[in-house]
C-alpha cells in the first residue's frame, strides 16, 4: 500500500479524517422537482417488496425499485441539459472515475436563505469568500451551503402560486465558477439552480451554463454544515448507466477530523 | 313511517363478530337478467316477441306460447300488493338472522303476479312502485315500494340490506386532490356519513383547497398515495377496520393515442389507474368482506370512478382509455372475490369530466358536482354500474346493446 493511502486509512482509523454522509435517505415521500402536469414528470421512488423470506422466495427478501435518474440525492451529468448535449463522454458511465472523487468547498448562504427564500449566489458573496479562504481552485467541487435540507414537507420545495421558491445561483455567479474551472457545483435544493431559476436569462442558469462547459451538478445535499469551508474531499461516484443523464448516489466527505 | 336508524353503537369487543351470509345465490341463466337491470336501477322484464307477454320469474320460453324469443325490456313498475306475509322463522341462515322479513304477492299492471320482497311502508291492497334490487348476494330480487315513501323510507330493513346507504357509514375517498373530492365529501355528510376520511398524496406539495377540505367537519385527510404500495399498507392498518364505503377518486389521466403518446404517461396512468386499485384492493379489501355484516355501519361498498373509455377508446386518449379497461377488468375480478362476502363494487362510468385534461372539449361535459350526486345516488340505490353524463349512458347502452356496433361506429373518434 503506498504511503498516501496508508495516511488515509490510518487518519480514518485514527479520527483525523472523518466521514459526513451528504445523502438524503432515498424515501417515497421525499420531494421531486414539479414541472407543469403537461411535461413529463420525475418519477417518485418506489419500492415494491418482490419476495420477504415467504412463499415468493422463502430464504431472502429483496425489492423492485422505481426511480428517475434525478430523484433524491442525484448527480447530474452533462448530457442532462440542452447545452450538454454534445459534451464528449458527458453521460454518467462516460465520466472518467477520477471526476467522482476530489476536493470540495462549502460557500455558507445559510444566514441569507434563513431569511429569504430566494435568496441568490451572487459574484459578489464568491469573492468576500475568497477574500477569507482564497482563490477557489481549479478542478474543485462548490457547494452551496443554505440549510435548505433541514426543511421538510412543503416547506421543502416550498410551491406558490408563481412556482417554487428556492435559493440558488445568479448567472453571473455560474460563470465566475466557470472562470475558476470547477469541476462541479452542488446544492442542498431540489436543483442546482433557483427555485424561480427559469426568471434568469438564461432559464436555469447552474443547468445550461455548467453543463455546456462540460460540468457536474449535485443536488439535495445535506449535512454541509458538517463541512469546513475548505480542505474537506468529495466522494460522489454515480451508477454506471449507460447514456444516463444522471444518478442517484451516496455523497460522502472527508474532512479533517477534530483529533487533527 | 319507517322507524330512523339509529346511531351506531360501539362493538362490544368480547363478542364474536357476526360472519357475513348470503341469501341463496343460485339461479337460472334467464334469471340473471335480473341482476343486470336491478345493476342499473332499471326495472326490465322478459317480454314475448311473438304473443306479447310480459313474464316472471324469467324463464328460457314464453309461459304464453312458448316462444324462444324473449327479449329484457323496461317494464312499467306500477303494480298493486295483492297478499302479504311475515317470516318469523326460516332455515337460511341470512334470513334466520334478519327475521322478522316481510313478503308478498304483486299484481303488475304489466301483467304477471310476483312474490316479491315488501317494503314496511306497504301493505296489502296498496298501490306499489315496483323495482328490482340486487340482494347482498349480488342478485337481481324484486322489491316492492311505496308510491311515495315517508322521508326515512331508505332505513327500512329490508331496503338497508339490499341498499349501500352513506348514512351512519364511515367512507374514505381515495384522492383528496382529485376535482371530485370536495363535492364528494359535501354530497356524503350530506346523505349522512358519519367520516369523511380523505386521502392525500404527497403531503410535500401545497395544494389549492387543502385548507377548505381541512376545515370541513367530521372530514379527516389522511396521508394516502395509491402508487405506494407501503402508504396504502399503513393506511389500511391504521383506518382499515373503520372502512365501510370505499372510493376510489385517484385517477391519472394525460391525452394521446397510441402512436405518438407517451410510454412514460401510460406507465404513471397504469400505476395510479390500475396497479393503484390492485393495492387498494390488497389493503382494504380483506377488512371491509370481513365487515359486512357488522352492524348498523357494516361494511358495504367499493366504487370505482372510471372514464366509460373503459368500455370504447377515445383515439384520442388511448393509453387512458387503456387503463380504464384494464382498471374495469380489476373491478371484475374484485367483484368475483368480493362476492362471497357480500361487498358491493360499484363502477360509475363518467363521460368526460369539466376539468383541466378536458379543456378543448365541447359540451356535454361531467361537472364533479353531478359525478357527486351520481356516485351518492348510486349508492343509495345500491347499484353495480352507474353511468353519468349523457356520453356515459349513452355509451353504456349502446354498449350493453351491442359492444361489436359501438366498436365500429366509434372507431377512430378522436377528441
Amino acid at each position: 500500500m503506498s504511503s498516501a493511502i496508508k495516511g488515509l486509512v490510518a487518519a480514518l482509523a485514527g479520527g483525523q479524517a472523518k466521514v459526513v454522509d451528504l445523502t438524503h435517505t432515498l424515501d417515497a415521500d421525499f420531494p421531486v422537482i414539479i414541472l407543469p402536469p403537461e411535461f413529463g414528470q420525475c418519477a417518485r421512488f418506489r419500492m415494491e417488496e418482490v419476495s420477504a423470506y415467504d412463499h415468493r422466495g422463502p430464504a431472502w427478501k429483496w425489492h423492485n425499485l422505481t426511480l428517475n435518474e434525478h430523484t433524491g440525492t442525484h448527480f447530474d451529468a452533462p448530457i442532462h441539459w440542452i447545452s450538454g448535449k454534445d459534451v464528449p463522454g458527458g453521460a454518467v458511465d462516460e465520466i472518467p472515475p477520477e471526476a467522482f472523487v476530489g476536493p470540495v468547498v462549502v460557500i455558507d448562504c445559510s444566514d441569507g436563505a434563513l431569511t429569504d427564500d430566494d435568496f441568490e449566489l451572487t459574484p459578489g458573496i464568491i469573492t468576500a469568500w475568497e477574500d477569507l479562504h482564497g482563490k477557489i481552485p481549479a478542478d474543485t467541487w462548490v457547494l452551496m451551503r443554505t440549510d435548505w435540507s433541514l426543511r421538510r414537507g412543503v416547506d421543502y420545495l416550498n410551491m406558490r402560486e408563481d412556482g417554487p421558491h428556492s435559493p440558488g445561483p445568479t448567472p453571473a455567479a455560474i460563470t465566475l465558477l466557470l472562470e475558476r474551472g470547477i469541476r462541479g457545483f452542488g446544492t442542498e435544493t431540489v436543483g442546482t439552480d433557483a427555485g424561480q431559476g427559469m426568471h434568469y436569462d438564461p432559464p436555469y442558469p447552474a443547468h445550461y451554463l455548467l453543463h455546456g462547459a462540460g460540468k457536474y451538478g449535485l443536488q439535495c445535499l445535506c449535512n454541509l454544515d458538517q463541512l469546513p469551508p475548505t480542505g474537506a474531499m468529495l466522494i460522489a461516484p454515480p451508477l454506471k448507466i449507460k447514456g444516463g443523464t444522471g444518478s442517484p448516489l451516496r455523497v460522502l466527505a472527508l474532512k479533517p477530523g477534530d483529533t487533527e | 313511517m319507517t322507524k330512523p336508524l339509529p346511531m351506531p353503537t360501539k362493538t362490544d369487543p368480547q363478542k364474536r363478530s357476526t360472519v357475513p351470509t348470503l341469501p341463496p345465490m343460485k339461479r337460472s341463466r334467464s334469471a340473471l337478467g335480473l341482476g343486470i337491470a336491478a345493476a342499473r336501477g332499471q326495472f326490465a322484464l322478459q317480454h314475448c316477441e311473438d304473443c306479447g307477454a310480459v313474464q316472471y320469474p324469467p324463464r328460457d320460453a314464453c309461459c304464453k306460447c312458448l316462444s324462444v324469443a324473449l327479449h329484457w325490456r323496461r317494464t312499467d313498475t306500477a303494480a298493486q300488493v295483492l297478499a302479504q306475509t311475515t317470516i318469523r322463522v326460516s332455515p337460511d341462515p341470512y334470513f334466520r338472522a334478519r327475521l322478522p322479513w316481510r313478503m308478498g304477492s304483486v299484481k303488475l299492471d304489466a301483467g304477471p303476479v310476483a312474490v316479491c320482497h315488501l317494503h314496511g311502508e306497504v301493505a296489502r291492497g296498496d298501490a306499489v312502485r315496483m323495482a328490482l334490487k340486487l340482494d347482498k348476494a349480488g342478485q337481481g330480487v324484486m322489491v316492492a315500494l311505496p308510491l311515495k315513501g315517508s322521508e326515512t323510507m331508505q332505513d327500512d330493513p329490508m331496503l338497508r340490506a339490499m341498499s349501500c346507504d352513506p348514512k351512519h357509514r364511515r367512507v374514505l375517498v381515495t384522492d383528496a386532490r382529485s376535482p371530485l373530492a370536495r363535492p364528494l365529501a359535501e354530497a356524503l355528510l350530506r346523505a349522512g356519513a358519519t367520516t369523511v376520511y380523505m386521502g392525500e398524496p404527497e403531503s410535500w406539495l401545497r395544494w389549492e383547497g387543502r385548507e377548505a377540505l381541512a376545515a370541513m367537519e367530521n372530514v379527516a385527510l389522511m396521508q394516502l398515495d395509491v402508487t405506494d404500495t407501503a402508504s396504502v399498507a399503513r393506511l389500511a392498518a391504521e383506518i382499515g377496520g373503520k372502512v365501510d364505503i370505499l372510493i376510489n377518486t385517484a385517477q391519472f389521466i394525460r391525452p394521446g393515442g397510441v402512436l405518438g403518446a407517451d410510454t412514460v404517461f401510460a406507465r404513471d396512468g397504469m400505476e395510479t389507474n390500475v396497479l393503484g386499485l390492485m393495492r387498494l384492493a390488497q389493503g382494504f379489501g380483506p377488512a371491509m368482506c370481513a365487515r359486512t355484516a357488522d352492524g348498523i355501519n357494516s361494511a358495504v361498498a367499493w366504487v370505482n370512478i372510471l372514464s366509460v373509455q373503459a368500455l370504447v377508446p377515445d383515439t384520442g386518449f388511448g393509453g387512458f382509455a387503456a387503463t380504464q379497461a384494464a382498471a374495469r377488468s380489476v373491478s371484475q375480478t374484485m367483484r368475483g372475490e368480493f362476492s362471497a362476502a357480500g361487498l358491493r363494487v360499484m363502477n360509475v362510468y363518467t363521460g368526460p369530466v369539466d376539468d383541466a385534461w378536458h379543456q378543448p372539449l365541447p359540451p356535454p361535459k361531467v361537472s364533479p358536482r353531478a359525478l357527486a350526486r351520481a356516485v351518492i345516488n348510486g349508492l343509495v340505490d345500491g347499484l353495480e354500474e352507474v353511468a353519468c353524463g349523457d356520453i356515459a349512458v349513452d355509451a353504456l347502452d349502446r354498449w350493453q346493446s351491442n359492444p361489436g356496433l359501438l366498436e365500429r361506429e366509434t372507431r377512430g373518434r378522436q377528441s
